[in-house]
């Protein structure tokens, strides 16, 4: 009864939880189960720091491209804020670099005696926020004569974790850009597979099942070896996210023509094609809704496939190549046994790329468990 | 479907996807900028020989490069059918000998980690679903999404930094020192055995690590049915029961994307001997593609994506045979 009794506003009665729950809409069921899923939610969390930090990477990062021999392999550090027993404004000792006469293996180690203050939204090098807002102010930086590494340095002495956020912009859009194209490439032709049928139909799965059949790292190293040398960043970026989606779509298109096959022998679109409703409308306004869900969870867990397919070729150094900076490219420094065992911190960007692709696969897994209606 | 019908079928599809193969190789040949040939002389001249005009000509002919573009994919390919697949100006070697020196330890690799994968994940993944929710299937989860998350190349890295700072061992090669360039002998192939766990369990963890996965899912789905609890209720042992019918069951899921890792694995074999410096085909295609070594770097890739498809292909047809729904499935 208590139901009937619920006040009415504006003439409406104000629905119960277990009404609401009848009366939502398919997309209100998958996005009330996909808020439960709590694996979901720590990778949705982890996505939008991952990409907040790369559209925010100029603020972020302290330095830009730091070039300086004295800072070359610093470890990472951090900063204190107690001194002498009571809190502090945040600061950073001095560091004292010292070679090993044998080994001319670099220590730094932490001079007490030098305190440089952390300074926060201060003005350093420009920048064009969001590509077009021109600035100069960063979140943070160091007095006159510090520095503060977080992650460390490289052997160019740059700041490991300004060019680690640097490179998330590469890594981190690559996936999505790659994906786009593999999505446009899969709905068009797994529509046209699904919904012609036929000669078109055939031709169109053989294609798929050559191009799965392919050892992709090997045919992907063949093609980005051809990019020519003298081929600019953006050009560069743009042939290698199209390799890398050459077979991206594949998945993407036997999913779209799965699903179309099930679904035109509906009622209800006999119903429209009795109407006249174009081929067109048809396939989008009537066809594509019934799987749409299925679509965005292909399309999240196949981004990090793209993601490592960019890592790894760039780690080889067959993908993108430096000036541009990728979680691959700074692999590169890495893939000398002895460099990582001195400097591990150099590592840092494997553990991104796996944080990263953790979280797009517990998101996608969550998107599947929420697009599936019969797991409530 | 009749069981032959079905395997000439799929013989049929396998040439076409062959062919294929072999124009993409020859695509790949041609891609960078320049022949073979000026490729050729200008490597000969920086070494300081001198080619006179016959010679060119001798070798232009050789190549068919005095053809145009169709004619030549015609003569690469009668040239291969008679087991020339070019010469490799970097080594100064034919194309094909340094391709049979290295393809089998890429096939060791690739078949052994693929057993790894079936033998780790299945014996996980039903021990996950059987004691859903307790330690043992929270740790079967942890490691297999980290270990979907982590590709084969960080894999090797990390591992190798790893043995080298902790235990000082230097994780890589596929042969001792004393064995390097030693024919093949009892001794070597112990030593091979050897080494071989390392890029095993390296090649083989990201399929391990999906596998558990769809090995769980699939005998929870399976644990839950009616038949399960009847036999329960008839007494059939616990372990019997197991095996008898959900796990087969289960399994089919698994068999029928045999055909998905394969390729897979030989990605992952091809950049996991590139960074643990493995004799196989990995690295090999790797320096050909840096120096532009272009009939060896098409030669590997055309090797690989060939036993690739049949590999897939014998799998495919194994399935089959054991398993006649596979015949009547599609068209």
């Amino acid at each position: 009864m208590s139901e009937l009794a619920s006040p009415m506003i504006g003439g409406r009665r104000k629905l119960t939880q277990a009404e609401k729950f009848y009366a939502a809409s398919q997309w209100q069921l998958i996005r009330w189960k996909f808020f439960r899923h709590k694996l979901a939610m720590v990778g949705m969390v982890i996505l939008v720091i991952l990409y907040l930090g790369a559209i925010f990477a100029p603020f972020i990062s302290p330095y830009a491209n730091l070039y300086k021999s004295e800072v070359v392999y610093s470890p990472p550090q951090g900063f204190n804020i107690i001194r002498d027993g009571k809190l502090v404004a945040p600061y950073v000792y001095g560091s004292k670099m010292e070679v090993d006469p044998d080994t001319y293996i670099r220590t730094y180690k932490p001079d007490p005696s030098k305190i440089y203050k952390l300074l926060f939204f201060t003005h350093g090098w420009e920048y064009n926020l969001f590509g077009f807002i021109p600035t100069d102010l960063h979140l943070f930086s160091v007095e006159k004569g510090g520095h503060l590494f977080l992650l460390g340095s490289d052997d160019l002495g740059h700041d490991l974790f300004s060019r680690v956020l640097q490179a998330s912009q590469i890594s981190l859009s690559i996936g999505l850009v790659g994906v786009f194209l593999s999505f446009v490439l899969g709905c068009i032709l797994g529509g046209l597979s699904g919904y012609y049928g036929g000669t078109l139909d055939t031709i169109i799965q053989r294609v798929i099942e050559f191009l799965i059949s392919l050892p992709t790292l090997p045919v992907w190293m063949a093609l980005s070896a051809a990019v020519p040398q003298e081929w600019d960043q953006i050009r560069v970026y743009i042939i290698i996210t199209v390799i890398l989606s050459l077979q991206g779509w594949c998945g993407l298109a036997r999913v779209v023509r799965g699903k179309l096959l099930e679904l035109r022998e509906e009622d209800y679109v006999v119903a429209a094609q009795v109407a006249g409703t174009s081929d067109w409308n048809i396939i989008t306004q009537h066809l594509l809704p019934g799987f749409a869900s299925y679509l965005i969870v292909s399309i999240t867990l196949s981004i990090p496939g793209m993601i490592l397919g960019e890592t790894a070729l760039s780690f080889i150094g067959l993908g993108l190549r430096p000036p541009t900076v990728s979680w691959g490219v700074l692999l590169q420094q890495a893939q000398n046994v002895r460099t990582i065992t001195i400097n591990p911190w150099l590592l840092t960007p494997a553990l991104i790329v796996i944080i990263t692709v953790l979280a797009f696969n517990f998101v996608g897994d969550g998107l599947r468990d929420a697009a599936d209606p019969y797991v409530i | 479907m009749v069981l032959w019908q079905y395997i000439v079928r799929r013989l049929v599809l396998a040439t076409g996807v062959l062919l294929v193969i072999s124009v993409m190789s020859f695509v790949i040949i041609q891609l960078p900028p320049g022949d073979y040939l000026s490729t050729l002389i200008s490597s000969l001249r920086m070494r300081g020989a001198t080619l006179d005009q016959d010679a060119i000509k001798s070798l232009e002919q050789e190549y068919g490069l005095d053809k145009p573009m169709p004619m030549q994919y015609l003569w690469w390919m009668w040239q291969m059918g008679h087991g020339n697949f070019g010469q490799s100006f970097e080594w100064r070697r034919p194309v094909i000998d340094l391709i049979m020196e290295r393809l089998p330890l890429t096939i060791a690799i690739s078949v052994a980690s693929l057993l790894f994968v079936y033998m780790i994940a299945i014996p996980i993944g039903v021990f996950s679903a059987v004691k859903q929710y307790s330690i043992g299937d929270y740790l079967a989860t942890v490691f297999g999404f980290i270990g979907m998350a982590t590709p084969n190349f960080l894999l090797a890295l990390i591992l190798m930094w790893f043995m080298f700072s902790f235990f000082g061992v230097s994780v890589g090669g596929l042969f001792s020192q004393q064995y390097l360039n030693e024919p093949w002998s009892w001794g070597k192939f112990a030593d091979l055995l050897k080494h071989l766990p390392v890029p095993v369990i390296v090649v083989g963890m990201s399929g391990t690590a999906g596998l558990i996965r769809v090995m769980r899912g699939g005998m929870l789905d399976e644990l839950r049915r009616q038949y399960v609890a009847t036999a329960r209720a008839k007494g059939v042992s616990e372990s019997r029961l197991l095996l008898k019918y959900p796990l087969r069951v289960a399994l089919n899921p698994i068999i029928s994307t045999i055909g998905w890792q394969l390729p897979a694995i030989v990605s992952g074999e091809t950049i996991t001997s590139i960074v643990l410096g493995l004799p196989t085909t990995g690295p090999l295609l790797y320096r050909s593609l840096q120096s532009q070594d272009m009939y060896l770097a098409g030669g590997i890739v055309m090797f690989l994506s060939a036993l690739t498809v049949i590999g897939t292909l014998l799998s495919d047809i194994l399935l089959a045979v054991l398993d006649p729904r596979i015949r009547f499935e599609g068209k």
